[in-house]
């Protein structure tokens, strides 16, 4: 396709550069927020199911206390609670902008909903298998890393491809408050500026994004299925 | 040895204590292979799991080769547990791992690195149970019997002291039950192992036990050696189980034979009388008529014996049953 036939299509898109650039901050501000996410909401996940009522190490205040932190965290809408997360950004990245700026509040909306999705990947797991393994002598950290991860291994992965693609929304929305990348094309120029090329542009970019993802980690848990 | 002391298990339901096991003293010897029948409910899942401590008792001991379980600390148990292997009625294989990694896993659990030593150990497990051309396969890839011998491959794996199976052959069908109990009683004989199974099939008991425990409502309400228990079942509980294994009559109760002239015997063989022709020839010297009734001829493990129900007629009843008694037959008289 030659240039004069896409601006007759778009005819207020002038700078397709940017339109690049804003791509690859939004997968910056992805990969960047799903790592760290995976990073701490693992652990958190983990933490969630063994202090779970019955659970291996089960201490209800514990459970009690994490839950509650991450209902809170996940009952405040993303747009609010990243302006409420400002001055926290400012000092764990140095800005409020940018990729940089975006990553601790997409990983702080994130990281407690991941958790969620850990902890109900790891119940699905055969009490049976976590019995058979104390019974040969696990300690609670080789059943962890032995046996319940590698189990959960399917759930983790659909619970990590969903978790990036409510990431990918995340962003856009990201975008309004100065994070850059599609969401911010969107809003400035589309939503603001009412050229609505861009609209279409950013948003079948975001679709094909998020088909992309799901395919690929669809792909992944299929690799992985033992059934 | 195993051996609890005024063990009992009770569980806290609502606020409310559930007693689970009544308490019970039980001693298991070193190589036997040691049964606990019941009901779903009767606490024999509680009772197998106190001898890993899977499940801690309420109070009591519980001693292996002399060591107190009850007390000991969590690596020590850890320790302890790594040398008693378990198996279960649903397997509870990894299913994301291979067979070999399956039985790896234990090794790996006791702190063995060396690719080496563990494929040497993995590949003479897998002969043990005859699954070596399964190595690479996943669990689900398995058949229910083959899911079993990966199981007990994995149990004796770090060459355990005593093997535990928790309702091993329930979810099998009787072929292959009958296959994996035969693989249990081999172990049991050339490992020397100590195995503790818990059932509710009278008939896994007949066919590996040494002893058995009969466990009704989280009480020991009979034990003994599986021929004593089996011929001579003295609680309700013990009768139907036998009966179950037995064909109705087989078991001589004494309902269907009201009508039948003469008196009613149960006569129980064992082991050399089985094959012995006392009764024939007891009869001819005395001069008694007799009709069987019911009957049955097997074997309890390796022991074979027979019992017959059957009426006797004539004047020489009296001398017959001395006759009888002499040649190592037990008889019961059912009526007079």
């Amino acid at each position: 396709m030659s240039a004069p036939s896409l601006h007759t299509l778009f005819p207020n898109i002038d700078d397709w550069a940017e339109i690049g650039r804003a791509c690859i901050d939004t997968l910056l501000m992805l990969g960047g927020s799903l790592l760290m996410t995976v990073v701490i909401g693992l652990p958190l996940g983990v933490l969630l199911y063994l202090t779970g009522k019955g659970q291996l190490r089960a201490m209800p205040k514990c459970y009690a206390a994490l839950s509650l932190v991450v209902n809170i965290l996940r009952s405040i809408p993303f747009i609010i609670l990243m302006i409420v997360l400002l001055p926290l950004t400012f000092v764990l990245a140095g800005t409020t902008l940018g990729v940089r700026g975006a990553i601790p509040p997409l990983v702080i909306g994130a990281a407690p909903f991941f958790a969620r999705l850990v902890e109900t990947a790891l119940r699905e797991v055969q009490r049976g298998v976590i019995e058979a393994s104390q019974a040969m002598g696990a300690s609670t950290w080789q059943i962890v890393c032995h046996v319940l991860l590698p189990e959960a291994r399917g759930g983790l992965i659909a619970g990590t491809t969903v978790t990036a693609i409510a990431l990918v929304g995340y962003t856009a929305m990201g975008g309004a408050i100065g994070a850059g990348g599609l969401g911010d094309l969107a809003y400035r120029y589309g939503y603001l500026g009412y050229k609505s090329d861009y609209m279409l542009v950013t948003v079948v970019l975001l679709i094909v994004l998020v088909q992309l993802l799901q395919m690929v980690g669809d792909r992944v848990v299929a690799h992985y299925s033992r059934y | 040895m195993i051996r609890f002391v005024d063990v009992h298990k009770s569980y806290r339901v609502d606020g409310k204590d559930v007693p689970a096991l009544q308490p019970f003293s039980l001693d298991i010897a070193d190589g036997e292979v040691f049964g606990i029948i019941g009901h779903s409910g009767a606490g024999k899942s509680t009772l197998i799991r106190l001898i890993n401590l899977l499940e801690r008792p309420s109070g009591g001991s519980i001693q292996i080769d002399g060591t107190e379980m009850t007390t000991l600390g969590e690596l020590a148990l850890r320790s302890k547990r790594r040398r008693i292997g378990m198996i279960f009625q649903h397997f509870n294989l990894l299913s994301s791992q291979t067979v070999a990694d399956n039985i790896a896993f234990p090794l790996r659990l006791a702190g063995e690195r060396d690719p080496g030593r563990i494929a040497a150990r993995v590949d003479e497990l897998l002969r043990r149970v005859g699954l070596e051309a399964h190595a690479a396969k996943y669990p689900a890839q398995l058949s229910g019997g083959q899911k079993q011998r990966v199981g007990i491959a994995r149990a004796l794996a770090n060459r355990p002291s005593i093997l535990l199976c928790d309702e091993a052959t329930s979810a099998l069908d009787p072929q292959t039950t009958a296959s994996v109990l035969e693989l249990l009683a081999e172990i049991n004989r050339e490992l020397k192992l100590t195995i503790v199974l818990i059932t509710h099939e009278m008939d896994v008991v007949r066919r590996v036990c040494d002893r058995v425990a009969v466990l009704d409502a989280g009480r020991i309400v009979e034990h003994g050696a599986v021929a004593d228990v089996f011929l001579h079942p003295q609680h309700p509980t013990t009768r139907r189980f036998v009966n179950e294994a037995l064909p109705e009559e087989a078991a001589g109760e004494l309902a269907p034979y009201t009508q039948v002239p003469g008196r009613i015997l149960r006569l129980s063989f064992r082991g050399e009388a089985t094959w012995t022709p006392a009764l024939g020839r007891v009869a001819r010297d005395t001069g008694v008529d007799f009709n069987i009734l019911a009957g049955r001829i097997d074997r309890i493990k390796e022991l074979p014996y027979g019992q017959l129900t059957l009426a006797m007629q004539g004047d020489g009843v009296d001398q017959a049953l001395v006759a009888l008694r002499a040649a190592g037959i037990e008889i019961e008289e059912l009526s007079r």
